[in-house]
């Protein structure tokens, strides 16, 4: 196959990163960024796509430095961006509870958490900036979880020993992310914004080089706009709906991240996907999405199988003896905390041996009998009481009194876009921030941090980055609908748009993006291997050639139409699809969310193969089923040298 | 204050509360005509007295009465403009329509109809005397309650009106309440107590008088 | 499970729009509403029909985008999202009525998807704290009584679904401003704006056709989140201690 055969090209550097010790260097990045007088901020128009964590606090810092801001959301409302989800909460190095927490630790912990596949100067920056953004959010209302103090209270998280995680009960995505929207709100306001919601963006445009627009459509009219900047920032979130089912919203997709690398941006590390270790079970063909437990239930439940194969008692009928605590027993040091690529793997691995609980075997119990001993009912309530109703909602089981059922599923995509330290794509003037870049978690992303990430890129290093670009590039030539790319992009859109339209076969789009998420998850999924991976690769191509022979899409271009808007993202899953396995095959090693089966110690832990594999992988687009082109972007460890995680 | 629904539903609280407390000095002065025509009169007389010598002679019931229809004309004003917005707010009506809201709730507007056309008829009865079924004798109250309850249609009027008055304060005292920001959690089910009981005492008090008159304990 | 479904169906905003019939078999009770939709709107697809229109995003009752008044309740029979609606709660052989939230702030745009825009100008009315990036004080700096931030808590859970004015009968808005309004009033970081925001967002909030209150009460009782209905008495109280104060910007 042709695909399979990619090339190896230049080697990709990250060349704004300054050198010299990890902990100035974010420091010295601001001080030589060049930037912008406030008085000709006015002249420069940003378009930021997304509205979530990344995108709505970027583009309200953006609006207060004096930019001129057009922003993007596909849903009716900025406040809905899937950010709103997030669960259990946000890290920062604030070290409030005394116990041995630094920037060092959150950097080192992340780092190691990543499976030592993140740039360093990243991760770093990362951490320092963490304890910014818990100032910033609490000055800005977000009502974080108290003492009788008055004091923040914190929690500890997976993959760490220290308690560093602020939150809002269950809702600390929600509450972040309204934090974000309310600053956005009051710049829309100011008229520093021009919010644009219910519009998708479904092309770039690259003008000489550089990113100077986006091809958007109207989702109520069907109307497809063209919008011109200086710069675009990309901040559409991950690809995790590539498997169909997964945690992410039923709209959230990767055409907006996608369009971007068929223009030239690089795509790294599209293998890394970050399975979720405590989800509810799935009950059935109708499923939709996957709802997840927030793994902050990790601190005070335990997870269980039953030691007999194919035992089906009731749980509270299985006598402790009879209980094999997989996690306590293998990881005894971090136990029910381990990083979730192990808990999920360790799930998958129980269930295998048929020791699976509940329908189909597919799930293991995380049991609260024990808290509510220890704590009482009343503050596991307090404490958890969102998310057990939620449960109790979904399957119609109450968890005070029987052990919920969960399941591992596709929860966060590590991979993006390529970016450098600046967070600036391999297009000039194309930024992507927050789940939309590749760039600081590496192979796995510790809990709580996919906010923290969010949230530094948006509110503090994207606006000092961009400066540096805007300055160097002071007021570009006007761009205008006609000139000749913004035209070629407004005619592929309608003519791919068109295309979904005519076909009129005999499958719905949904159909074959279950069809396409089904294949991921079995052979792209938890663990991987060559055989599966080549198979797939022989497989997405064909069930992409039937889409485009058999697919119905009804109705009309120009109108509400949610089948067409479907079908379009499904188009962009395929080839991204594709990436991802091909992607997944050549990193024979296994390192966080990617393992392969090939690659495993005795134990089964997963085996890196650093002297091989200690770079990004950087994918080049060639084209709909040609082979693409490798860039690797080598990593150096100056700080955390990389050693075999270990948990136990 | 009045461009506001939040300030114009406070100008509704007051101003019911405003009504709400004379209503109940007028109760319990009805009341006295179970002590027979003497004492009835003589706090007839007494209004018109009050504040003497101070007040001339009826000033002060004058001043109650300028205050009352200012209350009244303030209400209704801001019901009335309410309600109109409330109604294009909502045009277009659920198929499938549903009611969960008390009655008394859903019979505000209609039970404030009811109530204004009955203190038109209530004046023209007993104070003017326009409607008054049997010679009006201005000066002698308590014969002309007398007359008014000796007529079916009389007792009818009354007694509804006073229905849908009870009705009306069981949620609208609570709900002033909440429009002047005085409620809260801690405080609804007092709250919610206190307005059941003045509309039961309220109705009670009222509808006593027609009945004092049917079973002619008054006559 | 079979049912028989009654859908509002609507082209567009300048459409008249009607109920059709729908009947749907092979739903299980662990399907939730939304899931159950799917599998007519599949069935829709292929018969060369329009597929039922509704907002829907993150399906676990947080996004606050679905938005379906089932037999005349906002959110259906359970006091939940409608993506958290499970078939569990209806009987094999149910007609179901589907309609959309109905309130002149909140045009139909097709069948069962509005326009909620209308909230988002009220938040931007006054609905934050001026606190640009950078200007934070250290976040320990102003302890918060945990009362108080409680308090704070409980009315930002609101997630801005309509479901309290499609429930008021006079299409009111108030349980969804007061909810903002409390959650940044009673915090210290608030303070500043205190009035200002109160009177702010309650013009706005007039000014884009909402009802007013007549505290039939049930916009809390369909409210998802359980956003009390003391929350409009606290706002009604905000509101006048802005007013008496003369705090007009």
């Amino acid at each position: 196959m042709s695909y399979l055969r990619y090339t190896t090209g230049e080697p990709v550097a990250d060349t704004k990163a300054p050198s010299g010790p990890v902990h100035e260097r974010w420091d010295r990045r601001r001080f030589e960024a060049r930037l912008v007088n406030p008085a000709n901020r006015r002249k420069h128009t940003v378009i930021v796509v997304g509205t979530g964590l990344a995108g709505g606090s970027a583009g309200a810092t953006l609006a207060e430095q004096g930019y001129k801001v057009v922003q993007f959301c596909f849903q009716d409302s900025p406040r809905r961006a899937h950010s709103v989800a997030a669960q259990g909460g946000i890290n920062a190095a604030k070290n409030y509870r005394n116990d041995g927490d630094s920037v060092h630790r959150l950097f080192y912990d992340t780092v190691k958490g990543g499976d030592f596949r993140a740039r360093e100067s990243n991760v770093h920056r990362l951490a320092q900036i963490s304890v910014e953004i818990i100032d910033q959010c609490v000055a800005q209302g977000v009502p974080f979880a108290r003492e009788y103090g008055g004091l923040l209270d914190n929690r500890s998280f997976g993959g760490v020993q220290v308690s560093r995680t602020f939150y809002a009960r269950g809702q600390t995505g929600q509450q972040l992310l309204l934090g974000a929207y309310q600053a956005l709100s009051r710049q829309v306001a100011a008229g520093n914004i021009e919010l644009h919601p219910r519009t998708e963006m479904l092309d770039l445009i690259v003008v000489d080089g550089r990113a100077r627009g986006i091809v958007a459509r109207d989702l109520v009219t069907g109307r497809i706009d063209t919008y011109f900047a200086d710069a675009v920032v990309l901040a559409t979130g991950g690809y995790g709906n590539v498997f169909h089912l997964s945690t992410n919203a039923m709209n959230s997709n990767a055409t907006a991240v996608w369009r971007a690398h068929r223009r030239g941006a690089l795509f790294a590390n599209p293998c890394f996907t970050q399975i979720h270790p405590t989800c509810i079970p799935r009950t059935g063909d109708h499923q939709s999405k996957l709802t997840l437990m927030s793994e902050s239930l990790r601190n005070d439940g335990r997870i269980w199988v039953p030691k007999a194969r194919g035992d089906d008692r009731p749980p509270n009928e299985i006598p402790e003896e009879e209980r094999d605590y997989y996690l306590e027993r293998v990881y005894p040091a971090f136990g029910n905390l381990v990083p979730r690529d192990i808990a999920s793997r360790a799930a998958k691995n129980v269930c295998d041996e048929g020791r699976g609980v509940g329908p189909g075997g597919q799930g293991v119990y995380l049991d609260f009998a024990d808290a509510i001993g220890r704590m009482g009912r009343r503050k596991v309530e307090e404490k958890y009481g969102n998310l057990f109703e939620m449960y109790e909602r979904i399957t119609a089981e109450n968890p005070y009194e029987v052990p919920m059922r969960i399941y591992p599923a596709v929860h966060y995509t590590m991979g993006g876009l390529w970016v450098d330290y600046d967070l600036q794509t391999t297009v000039p003037g194309l930024f992507a921030i927050g789940e939309a870049n590749f760039s600081d978690h590496g192979a796995n992303r510790l809990g709580a941090s996919a906010l923290m990430q969010g949230l530094a890129d948006g509110y503090f290093v994207l606006p000092a980055t961009l400066n540096d670009y805007l300055a160097r590039h002071p007021h570009s030539e006007d761009v205008t609908a006609a000139h000749p790319a913004a035209r070629e992009a407004v005619d592929a859109t309608r003519e791919r748009l068109q295309r979904l339209l005519s076909v009129d076969g005999d499958r719905t789009p949904d159909s074959f993006h279950r069809e396409l998420g089904e294949l991921m998850w079995e052979l792209c999924g938890m663990a991987r291997d060559e055989a599966g991976l080549r198979e797939a690769l022989t497989r997405i191509p064909r069930i992409r050639e039937e889409f485009w022979r058999r697919v119905k899409v009804p109705g009309t271009g120009e109108e509400f139409n949610q089948s067409l808007e479907k079908a379009n993202r499904v188009v962009d899953y395929f080839e991204l699809a594709e990436l991802m396995c091909l992607d997944a095959l050549h990193r024979t090693e296994s390192c966080g969310g990617h393992f392969r089966e090939e690659s495993q110690t005795p134990d089964g832990e997963a085996a890196r193969k650093d002297d091989q594999f200690s770079y990004a992988a950087a994918w080049e687009f060639t084209g709909t089923g040609t082979a693409p082109v490798l860039h690797k972007e080598d990593l150096v460890f100056e700080y955390v040298h990389p050693t075999q995680r270990s948990y136990a | 204050m009045w461009d506001s629904t939040v300030g114009k539903k406070a100008v509704m609280a007051v101003s019911g509360l405003i009504m709400l407390l004379y209503l109940v000095a007028h109760m319990i002065g009805n009341l006295k005509v179970f002590f027979g025509p003497q004492e009835f009169n003589a706090y007839g007389h007494w209004i018109r007295t009050v504040g003497e010598p101070f007040m001339h002679y009826t000033w002060t019931l004058w001043i109650i009465r300028v205050v009352l229809v200012a209350a009244v004309v303030a209400h209704a004003t801001a019901a009335y403009q309410l309600s109109r917005r409330d109604i294009a707010a909502r045009p277009a009506k659920y198929v499938h329509a549903r009611r969960r809201a008390s009655y008394a709730t859903r019979t505000m507007r209609w039970g404030g109809v009811i109530l204004g056309l009955f203190v038109v008829w209530h004046i023209l009865d007993l104070t003017t005397g326009h409607v008054h079924a049997g010679g009006f004798q201005e000066g002698h109250p308590y014969q002309n309650v007398v007359d008014s309850f000796s007529t079916w249609y009389g007792n009818v009027i009354y007694i509804v009106a006073m229905l849908a008055l009870g009705l009306h304060i069981r949620h609208g005292f609570w709900a002033a309440a909440q429009t002047l920001g005085a409620g809260g959690r801690s405080r609804d089910r007092a709250l919610k107590g206190v307005a059941n009981l003045l509309a039961l005492l309220l109705t009670a008090g009222f509808v006593a008088v027609p009945v004092g008159v049917m079973t002619q304990v008054v006559s | 499970m079979k049912l028989t479904l009654r859908v509002w169906r609507q082209r567009n905003a300048a459409d008249d729009g009607a109920m059709s019939t729908y009947e749907v078999d092979g739903i299980t009770p662990d399907m939730s509403f939304l899931e159950m939709l799917d599998t007519l709107n599949e069935k829709l697809i292929l018969e060369g029909e329009d597929p039922v229109a509704f907002d829907h995003d993150c399906r676990e009752g947080i996004c606050g985008a679905c938005s379906l008044v089932i037999d005349g309740d906002a959110h259906g029979p359970e006091r939940t999202t409608t993506c958290q609606l499970h078939m569990r709660s209806f009987r094999d052989g149910d007609v179901i009525d589907v309609e959309p939230w109905r309130a002149a702030a909140f045009p139909v745009i097709k069948d069962l998807v509005v326009d909620r825009s209308a909230f988002d100008r009220i938040v931007q009315a006054g609905g934050y704290i001026t606190a640009p990036t950078g200007t934070a004080p250290e976040a320990h700096a102003t302890p918060v009584p945990k009362p108080d931030a409680d308090h704070a808590f409980e009315h930002a859970e609101c997630i801005g679904c309509g479901a309290c004015v499609a429930a008021c009968p006079n299409g009111a808005a108030m349980l969804f401003t007061s909810a903002k309004v409390n959650h940044l009033n009673v915090l210290p970081q608030g303070a500043p704006e205190r009035e200002t925001r109160v009177l702010d967002m309650v013009e706005a909030m007039d000014a884009e056709g909402f009802g007013g209150c007549t505290l039939a009460g049930e916009c809390a009782t369909v409210c998802p989140k359980g956003i009390p209905l003391s929350s409009i008495t606290d706002m009604n109280r905000e509101w006048l201690r802005a007013t008496v104060k003369g705090a007009r910007r």
